[in-house]
């Protein structure tokens, strides 16, 4: 397959390859944060050693029974409400299959009244992509392929089955098909990403498995009828999607292109050579012989218990992004607001700026000095501002503020004053530094000719004996400027 | 000493006294089961080493002046779908062959505390399908009242171990008649209460929607004590009624003065002569008691069958499914995971099963599901909308509990339908989920007991054991001939 | 609907059913198992001429909503007994052949 020539048009972001939309759904699976299981008692932990979290109700054991888990409801719930969903009565159903890891033969899930429809989730840039529905439904277990190669089921020799993940809550929230290129998909899901954890619903790690994304591709030519669609599995980091997107887009269109249909199928991402492969067809098509699930009863969580999570729900990621854009001037969607509000580091900024700092500085540096995801900003706010204070009134060069907020992010705190002071960092008076540089025009009069004339290198040995002759406190850019107005 | 006692009401009494030893009741029990066990076979598995340690731990509390509660010494039989930890609980089925449940189902952890000493897990019809115990995986139950003929079904064990005395009271299984049917084949006292009564963890399930725990006994008194023993809410299960215990053994000795006696008008037909003259027997006999009779109309009631035989196979198409050699119980091993399936769940389950699996799969699968199971809900409607009309103007309801007396083994084997049939008048409670009770009520020409079912709407436990009792102290005052 | 027992049900949707309960049976048991479900099927026709527009379908007998638990974790079972139940176990964990044809 030629690559094809992407084009994105300025305007509306719309996103072509070789004049085909992309016309892509997303389904997001999250393992809700709750100590137990969905419908029992034993624990809800990951990397834990195999089949210690078992229970009647997780094996399937004859007799056993669900008892629906009140926490893992609420944060469903939660989930539903941060999507702008509706909340309404919902009920389980038993879907039908036989896999190893389905203890029961069925999956308890959701079905035809999900206990949260019909929401959005509006993108940095302010695209909103829809959201039909939020719905419950248990984990399956894990199996381990054991023989043949890397791990994969075709060629084992036998599998081995891990029920610690069976029964897990999970939440399943189908997104609407208007996700128009790959990276309005990495945006969704690292958006939605956020949203969980700002909400305390889930880890959502990718990594880990406590997010898990589908995604459901189709193209067609602008105007015309939907495509046939087919799902990519397997999936495991935000990367990979945008990759996994494009590469199947493009596979659909060397298809369509070559006068071949598109077979809806399910397909599997592989990471290693970067390609999706056939996992099965839907011409046999499912027969999940749904039914409402006997041993439980309908969900109704009433008005009082809805309005009560939408009032505790914390302020949600693209929230927080507006208020440190306007507390700092910088754009919503710029790397700087993105960045701090995904680690959870904008409270920390607004507070160093209620210290009596400037905030755009607050912004930079705090982005730049806390690069861990998620760190916990260790200096006090206080002890921060008192550094960005000596900055922007001079006292300290932004080089040297950098040094001085190493010293204190390594400290956990401290003052800056102190520190400073210890390094030998004193604010160098204009007059003093204004003596430097005549000396060091005065000693080398052949570059400043140079230099005079136009030859910028000729800069660098005056620099440099400047910054010698001050022992490094001159700040770069104020001599710079000097030499510069001298220059005339 | 005394002599033994026979009730579960007379042995408890006696053994929190003191005047009994427990271990002594067990032995005398014990003793009948091996003694006639052999021409019975109402047993899978007897327990009698686990039920020797539990009935002299009775004994040892009693002796410290402490209260082994309710049920001391009280010997109980368990049908075999109840999840026993540690002891064999095979559903006679092939495919559960040896699995040993690591946890007790609710009902059996309740008795256990309240001091019942259970003496083994008595034989069913696979997985509680059929009404003969003829589909055992190990072989028939026969009637203690006639042993060339069936005990019934599902419960046949549970039935026959009381009317043979090898235990004064069990517990068995309703999906569509399990206890009622059976007791009244072998004469003895049966109980469906109402769905969510009695926790159904633990119990193997067969329909979700209709299974439904109760005992079996010689008396109605029994049959009230143990039920008071084993109700109440159960927060293990979901679709348990969030209330206390039933109040029974109060009531049974009220008078059934004024109660209105509901007779159905448009009852499906096709039961035994001896049968309806039983049943019109028990009419005269509450009538005499000073009961009013009232007509009812239940023309729905003739769908019973239909629904129930789509909507319980249904149900346990999807229950059975757990049953594929993974985590427990029997496999047949194969090249892949599905083959081994297959080939498992083939030779595992015995055809009843099977059939009523591919009845159920067929109900619930694409293109079928309204025809089918949809269609069938909403019948089950329209049975609960008649029962509730009737019970607008009857305290309780009267039919026959089996259209016939007990049959030869054998007999029905061949014609599925035809053992569905033995079901006709009790499946309705099932789907309405009321309580309904059997009362042996005499017996036909050939001397083989004929019970009574007495029907009451949801939580009507009170009335129905009041009635239930005012059949049996007829039946006792007059010698057993109405 | 089709009128006479034969027609009810064919020997191919039997053995889709089979397949989709994952029972090995053989054509003898696939062509005896299509006359009784036919039989069966025929019986239940009686419900055929009813009109459940209007009916609400029954699933619960007793009527509950909202019936929790807390989020509060319960011990274990102990992995050795569980897996002494097992048909095959490797590792901690339940064994089983090659997991392939399962779509289907």
């Amino acid at each position: 397959m030629s690559p094809a020539e992407i084009v994105v048009a300025p305007n509306d972001g719309s996103y072509l390859i070789d004049g085909y939309e992309l016309v892509c759904g997303l389904e997001v699976h999250v393992e809700l944060a709750t100590a137990t299981k969905l419908f029992s008692a034993s624990a809800n932990r990951f990397g834990d050693e195999p089949n210690t979290h078992i229970d009647p109700v997780t094996l399937g054991l004859p007799g056993a029974l669900p008892v629906l888990n009140r926490h893992a409801v609420e944060l469903a719930m939660r989930i539903g409400l941060a999507l702008n969903c509706t909340v309404q009565p919902s009920t389980f159903h038993r879907k039908n299959y036989f896999y190893p890891d389905m203890p029961k033969a069925y999956q308890i899930s959701q079905y035809d009244q999900p206990i949260n429809v019909d929401g959005w989730l509006e993108l940095p840039g302010g695209k909103r992509i829809g959201v039909e529905r939020a719905h419950l439904e248990e984990d399956t277990g894990k199996s381990t392929h054991v023989g043949g190669t890397g791990g994969r089921i075709h060629g084992s020799d036998h599998s081995l089955i891990d029920f610690n993940r069976a029964g897990v809550p999970l939440v399943e929230i189908v997104g609407r098909p208007d996700i128009a290129s790959p990276d309005e998909a990495k945006q969704y899901v690292t958006e939605l990403r956020q949203i969980l954890v700002a909400v305390g619903a889930s880890d959502a790690k990718m990594e880990e498995g406590s997010m898990r994304c589908d995604a459901n591709v189709s193209v067609r030519k602008p105007g015309a009828p939907l495509g046939t669609r087919c799902e990519i599995k397997n999936v495991n980091s935000v990367r990979s999607l945008g990759r996994a997107i494009e590469y199947e887009a493009r596979r659909q269109i060397a298809l369509i292109e070559a006068g071949e249909s598109i077979r809806q199928e399910t397909r599997h991402w592989d990471e290693t050579d970067g390609r999706t492969h056939t996992l099965r067809t839907k011409e046999d098509a499912d027969d999940y012989r749904y039914f409402l699930e006997p041993d439980l009863v309908p969900l109704d969580p009433g008005t009082e218990w809805i309005e009560a999570v939408r009032a505790a729900l914390p302020m949600l990621p693209r929230e927080r992004r507006l208020r440190l854009s306007r507390a700092t001037g910088a754009p919503a969607d710029g790397e700087a607001v993105m960045v701090v509000v995904e680690r959870g580091q904008d409270d920390y900024v607004l507070a160093v700026a209620e210290s009596g700092a400037d905030v755009a500085r607050a912004l930079v540096h705090v982005k730049e000095a806390y690069a861990e995801q998620g760190a916990r900003p260790s200096v006090p706010a206080a002890d921060l501002a008192r550094m960005i204070v000596m900055e922007t009134s001079g006292k300290l060069t932004s080089t040297q503020a950098k040094t001085v907020l190493a010293e204190l992010v390594a400290n956990g705190g401290g003052d800056a004053e102190v520190i400073a002071a210890a390094k030998g960092f004193e604010a160098m008076d204009v007059s003093a530094l204004e003596a430097i540089v005549d000396d060091a025009i005065a000693a080398q009069p052949d570059a400043w000719a140079k230099y005079c004339a136009g030859e910028e290198k000729a800069m660098g040995a005056l620099v440099g004996a400047i910054m010698k002759a001050s022992k490094g406190k001159a700040d770069g850019k104020a001599v710079t400027a000097l030499l510069q107005s001298k220059r005339g | 000493m005394s002599a033994t006692p026979s009730t579960a009401f007379e042995i408890a009494a006696a053994v929190r006294a003191g005047s009994v030893r427990a271990i002594d009741v067990l032995e005398a029990h014990l003793g009948r089961i091996a003694a006639r066990e052999t021409d019975i076979h109402a047993f899978n598995l007897v327990t009698a080493d686990e039920a020797r340690a539990a009935a002299t731990r009775i004994d040892d509390l009693v002796a410290a002046g402490r209260d082994p509660g309710p049920l001391a010494g009280v010997p109980i039989a368990l049908k075999d779908n109840m999840c026993t930890r540690g002891v064999p609980t095979t559903c006679s089925s092939r495919i559960l062959e040896g699995w040993k449940p690591p946890y007790d189902a609710t009902v059996v952890s309740r008795l256990a505390a309240m001091g019942a000493v259970s003496v083994g897990k008595t034989n069913l019809d696979e997985f509680a399908m059929g009404s003969s115990t003829e589909n055992s995986a190990f072989g028939v139950t026969l009637n203690p009242r006639d042993t060339s003929r069936v005990a019934g079904g599902s419960s046949g064990g549970s039935a026959a171990a009381v009317a043979a005395a090898f235990a004064p009271v069990s517990l068995g299984s309703d999906t569509g008649g399990s206890i009622r049917q059976p007791a009244a084949l072998c004469g003895v006292v049966g109980v469906k209460p109402t769905y969510g009564t009695v926790s159904r963890y633990g119990l193997v399930a067969f329909a979700s929607s209709l299974d439904q725990i109760g005992p079996f006994s010689a008396d109605v008194r029994d049959s009230a004590l143990i039920l008071e023993s084993i109700s109440g809410h159960d927060p293990l299960d979901s679709t348990s009624i969030p209330q206390g215990p039933l109040d029974l053994v109060s009531v049974l000795d009220h008078d059934v003065k004024g109660m209105r006696i509901g007779r159905i008008t448009d009852m499906p037909e096709g039961a035994d002569p001896d049968v309806l003259g039983r049943l019109e027997a028990a009419f005269d006999a509450l009538r005499a008691a000073g009961a009013t009779i009232v007509d009812v109309e239940l023309p729905s009631l003739k769908y019973g069958l239909t629904a129930y035989y789509l909507i319980a196979p249904a149900e346990a198409s999807s229950n059975l499914a757990r049953y594929d050699g993974v985590r427990y119980g029997r496999r047949v091993d194969a090249v892949d995971t599905n083959s081994m399936y297959m080939a498992t769940r083939a030779a595992g389950f015995g055809d009843e099963v099977k059939r009523r699996i591919m009845l159920g799969t067929y109900a619930l699968s694409a293109g079928y599901y309204d025809a089918y199971y949809g269609k069938a809900l909403k019948v089950r409607r329209l049975i609960s909308d008649d029962f509730a009309r009737a019970y607008a103007t009857a305290d309780v309801l009267l039919t026959p509990t089996s259209p016939i007396p007990a049959f030869k083994v054998g007999e029905k084997a061949d014609d599925p339908l035809s053992m569905y049939l033995c079901d006709i008048y009790t499946i309705p409670t099932n789907l309405a989920g009321h309580p309904a009770m059997s009362v042996p009520f005499g017996e036909s020409r050939d001397g083989l007991p004929i019970g009574v079912q007495v029907m009451a709407s949801t939580l009507g436990e009170q009335p129905m054991f009041k009635v239930a009792s005012a059949l049996e102290r007829h039946m006792n005052s007059s010698g057993g001939r109405s | 609907m089709p009128d006479t027992p034969s027609e009810r049900i064919s020997a191919a949707a039997v053995a889709k059913v089979a397949r989709l309960a994952r029972l090995d049976v053989s054509d003898d048991e696939i062509n005896r198992m299509t006359g009784q479900l036919a039989g069966m099927l025929e019986h239940f026709a009686d419900i055929d001429s009813l009109d459940l527009s209007d009916v609400a379908p029954m699933t619960q007998p007793y009527p509950l909503t909202n019936v929790f638990r807390e989020d509060v974790v319960a011990p274990s079972l102990d992995r050795d007994e569980v897996l002494a139940n097992a048909p095959a176990a490797e590792d901690g964990r339940f064994r089983v052949p090659p997991i392939i044809g399962l779509d289907g």
